[in-house]
This record gives C-alpha cells, structure tokens and sequence, in this order.
C-alpha cells in the first residue's frame, strides 16, 4: 500500500485532530474497533473547527487514492455468502455496479455498490465506476427483490458521476437515476448508504437515497468534480483544488449541512493504510445504523425518509 | 485521466450569443423580429419555426387562461449557505441575476387554469443562472407538488435549466431527491403531473423530477440530455448523431410522449388535463 510514511507520526495526529473535529458523530459511539478509536471519542466534543482547503483537498486526493478499498474489497471483509446477482434484465450487465445478497450480522441483506477496477483492465472493464442506465436499472429491481422479501438494503456509493455518453443518453440516462431515486423513496425496507470514496453527483444519489446515509472519513459527496466545478466557474480546470475549497464536499460539512447522517472513521492515514481496520470500522457503523432503522415500521421508515430529504436545503423566506 | 472525467451535473449560463448579434434574430435562418412580432407568434420564428427560449412569466402568459395566475412563494429566495466564492460571490450573482431577470429565483409557481382546467402551474426561467436548481427552486417547485396534491389538481411544470446550481454545492444535489420525494407525493395522490421539457432540460433537473411526469411532453429542437454534447465529446471522443440529447432523438429512444409545437402546446395541456380530471 502506497503511504507517505516520512510524514508518520505527525500526519497521523493531524488526521486525528481531524477527525476529533468533526463535529457530531453520532457513529462514533459504541464503536470499539480499535484502541485508537477509544482515544477518539474522549476528542469528539471538541468544538469542530473549518477544515482549511488543504484539508479539504486531502480528503479529494484520498476519496481517489489508487489503493482505497472499492466495494468488493469491503463485501468480501464484511458479508458472508454474497452471492452476486447480475443483469437488468432486460439489457446488458453493468460491471460498473455490482449487487447481490449475503448475510451480514446474521441476517439476509441486499447490496448495491459502485465498482471501480484496480488495474487498467479491470478499471476499463469497470468503466472506472461509471454506471450506464443499466446499472440503475440492475440496482433497482434488485432493490425491488430485497423489498418484496424484507431483507435490509445497503448500498456504498463510489463514482465520478454517471458516464457521460452517447449510449448512455441514448439509454436515458437522466430518467434511470431520477427513477432510482424513486424507487429508493418507497421501499419498505431499512436502506442505509455509505459513500465509501468518490460521491460524484447524479451517478452517486442514484443509489444514496436511504434511511441513513453514512460517509467514510475521507469520502467527498459533491455536485460537481472540482475539476468541472473549476472548469466552469474558473474557466481553468487546474483551479480544482479552489473550487474544492469552496464547494465543500469533505465529510465534515456534508454532516453540517444536514445532507449525511453520521461519518464513519477510518484507519490513520486513510482506508487503503488498512483494509482490514477501515472494513471492520464501517461493517459497524452500518450495523449502528441498520438497528436504529429497523425499529420503524415500514410505513414509519418511507414517510419519515421522504420528510428528510423534502427538508433539505436552505433558501431564505 | 479517465478517472477524473468529469460528467457532473453542470450549469452553464445562456449560450453566448456571437458578438453583435440580437437576441431577436433567429439563430436558425437569421430573421429578424421586433418584440411584438415573436409575441404574436409564440416566440417561434415564422419564417424556419425555431423555437426562440421564453422567459417564465411570458411562459405564463402563453399557457395560462388570462388572469388566472396566482404566484405563491414570490418572496422565498436563495441563501448562500457555502459563502460561495468563485471569481466573484454567489450572493453577487444571485443579486444581479434578480436585477436582469426581475425574477426571486429561476422558478415560478401557482395556481392557474389552462384552458379552463385548474392545476398547479409552474415554469422555470433559464436567463435566472442558467436556470440551475438550488435551494430555493428545489423548495418552489416541492410546494408546488403539495399544493397540488392537497388539492387535488394537476401540476404542469415547463422546466429549461442547465442543472443544480454548483454554489449550493452538496445542497443543490440533495435538490434531486427533494424534488423527487415531492413527485412522489404526487403520484401516491394521485395527482397528474405533467412535464414540458424545454430547451435546455439537462443534468440535475432531467435527472428528478423533470423525467417523472405522467406524461413527458418536448419543445421541438430542445436539448434534452443528462450531460450535453460538449462534455461528452471531450471526455469520450465519441462522434455524436446530428441530433445527439434532441427532443426527436428522445422520442425515437422513449423517452418522452410527444414533441408538442409551442402554437400546439395550450390546446394539447388542455386535452391531457381533462382527461386526468
């Protein structure tokens, strides 16, 4: 794993003092991985300060780190028996986005995750986690799969954004997400999401539309790319990282505004320092995260997620 | 850099107009009109039939019964929750785009009836930022779906917009399952809702709620595209068809009911709306 190891020591405790800082963390409790995390929570009632752009474009650099953990690193580490269910049905299968269901915690569970390849043969064959309609289309009716037979639904979110092509368009691409999200709004069962590196735009709500929605640590959750945002609003796409600064798509502001509803931690240094740690961490949160959810009723959960994403925004009257 | 491809909801402004060139002059053949004269014929050029953009009260105007608007929210406007900062602030932007439009926001909405049937109408206003949903229009536009389901009449919603708007940053795109949840409202009524796509329906707005009408009507020429023509030339390289994210390439692909004239569109609202009564 690639680290920036004579930074050591001192980087590790800047990330800590990070994560002390974001404020709020509802996951953090009961959390008990690690030793390191104990230390953590005696930090959390630090009052949050901003992250300064550095920060901010740190999170950018790791949420894209070649080494992070994708999805099915995290699904062979945190589900036992995942069977992997392929194809829309109608289609094509897209690599890009890959679903089934396992056990997790003992119980029947469905999962839908973005997929982006390791190697250049397995990141083309992945499209590098850009979904065609297709894999919204495979996303949905295995969601429709786990709703008809009560199995929770978890979903980790990790795209540049929905690819932007020809076929794509063609396919509908726009209808397939709105769609999605859609069908996310009426399921009865518990859904709980976690965007696990890249949370890129439409491609990344699609599949976000959940019960709980959790971010790792160093995830980014954001509109645009900063790239594109610089692009367009600087006219000079290598103004990225200003654009980043004030777009604001770190963890920590995401839960500020309102837009997640927990972050999960992660190892020092990031998820890819190790595996094992950033699984274990997030195979807990969203556990935290199914229990609470679980106690509604199903038309309790579908009124109460459609009234938190209504309440979203902030607009002066 | 295929990893750092850019396919985001975007927002661009209008399209720059060549230098020199009126706003009144048909981009298609280059006639040229006074006011009165694109007034009379809908803003559609007589002599090509290019369909010029429309502003969102002039919009009204075209669809609703005479009189019979009733704007509600007039007052609701965007915050600037990041303290957006680009070149210039977000606050700027919105105060000037306030001045040049005389619009709160990039979206209108109310009560009216179009050919004598009550709904909900509401319009978005691309020279408002492009038309892009932040906060304030994602808020405009679920009200909208509430009153309409309340009352138990349709919504017709005319959009033109280039996508969330990237000052509200992560807020804009929670704009998408907001407006969503409000559609839902909608159909759960049920509650007929009907979307006039207009040039241009792109990114964040055709990926919500735009794309989930009962019934999908299009402006002939209008693109409609979840990323449009030029980021997907430059990020795939792909040779695109003449009439890539067009109305007429989305209705040979399904995607929409109808490509309605804008001379035909009031009479055709008004058939779909009795037949949802």
């Amino acid at each position: 794993m690639a680290t920036e190891s004579s930074e050591g020591t001192a980087e590790q405790l800047r990330l800590r003092e990070r994560l002390a800082r974001l404020r709020d963390l509802p996951l953090l409790r009961g959390v008990g991985v690690s030793g390191e995390l104990a230390r953590l929570q005696h930090q959390i009632d630090r009052i949050a300060e901003e992250p300064s752009a550095d920060e901010v474009w740190r999170a950018v650099e790791l949420a894209r780190h070649q080494d992070r953990p994708y999805t099915l690193d995290y699904v062979e580490r945190i589900f036992d028996d995942f069977i992997e269910l392929h194809g829309d049905r109608s289609f094509a299968d897209d690599a890009a986005l890959v679903s089934g269901i396992g056990r997790f915690n003992g119980q029947t569970i469905a999962l839908v995750g973005h997929q982006k390849g390791r190697d250049i043969r397995e990141r083309t064959h992945r499209n590098f986690g850009m979904t065609y309609p297709e894999g919204y289309r495979k996303a949905m009716r295995v969601m429709e799969l786990a709703d008809r037979h009560r199995f929770p639904v978890i979903t980790l979110v990790d795209t540049p954004g929905a690819y932007p092509g020809v076929v794509a368009e063609q396919h509908g691409q726009g209808g397939w997400i709105a769609r999605s999200q859609l069908l996310m709004l009426r399921l009865g069962v518990p859904t709980v999401s976690c965007i696990i590196g890249e949370g890129g735009s439409g491609g990344a709500v699609a599949i976000a539309v959940a019960d709980r929605v959790l971010m790792q640590e160093n995830a980014i959750y954001s509109v645009i790319s900063p790239e594109g945002c610089a692009a367009i609003l600087w006219r000079d796409a290598g103004e990225a990282k200003k654009a980043a600064a004030a777009f604001k798509p770190d963890a920590a502001h995401c839960l500020e505004l309102g837009v997640i509803d927990g972050v999960v931690p992660e190892p020092p240094g990031g998820a890819h320092e190790n595996p094992d740690v950033a699984a274990a961490l997030l195979g807990e949160s969203l556990g935290i995260a199914l229990d609470e959810v679980k106690k509604r009723d199903p038309a309790a959960r579908r009124r109460e997620r459609s009234e938190k994403f209504r309440r979203m925004g902030i607009f002066l009257e | 850099m295929a990893s750092r491809i850019d396919v985001s909801i975007e927002h661009r402004g209008p399209e720059p107009e060549p230098a020199g060139k009126h706003p009144n002059t048909c981009p298609s053949c280059h006639s040229h009109y006074r006011d009165e004269e694109l007034d009379e014929s809908l803003w559609v050029c007589p002599q090509c039939g290019h369909h010029f953009s429309v502003r969102a009260r002039r919009r009204v105007d075209q669809l609703a019964d005479r009189g019979t608007f009733e704007e509600q929210d007039k007052d609701l406007r965007s915050a600037d929750p990041l303290s957006f900062f680009d070149l210039r602030a977000y606050s700027e932007r919105i105060a000037e785009a306030e001045m040049a439009t005389g619009l709160g926001d990039a979206l209108i909405a109310g009560a009216a009836s179009i050919e004598r049937r009550p709904c909900e109408l509401a319009v978005m206003d691309f020279a408002f930022m492009g038309g892009s949903m932040g906060s304030a229009v994602g808020e405009k536009f679920a009200r909208a779906c509430e009153r309409a389901a309340e009352k138990g009449v349709p919504l017709v919603c005319v959009t033109a917009s280039g996508g969330a708007r990237m000052q509200e940053g992560i807020l804009s795109l929670m704009q998408l399952p907001k407006t969503v949840a409000a559609v839902d409202l909608l159909h759960q009524k049920p509650a007929a809702f009907v979307s006039v796509m207009t040039h241009p329906t792109t990114a964040g707005v055709l990926a919500s709620f735009a794309s989930l009408g009962d019934v999908i009507v299009a402006e002939p020429g209008a693109l409609l595209a979840f990323t449009g023509p030029r980021v997907v030339q430059q990020t795939t390289r792909e040779k695109l068809p003449d009439d890539f994210g067009l109305a007429e390439s989305n209705a040979r692909f399904g995607h929409v009911d109808a490509i309605v004239p804008r001379p035909e569109l009031r009479p055709y609202l008004g058939r779909v709306l009795a037949l949802f009564e």
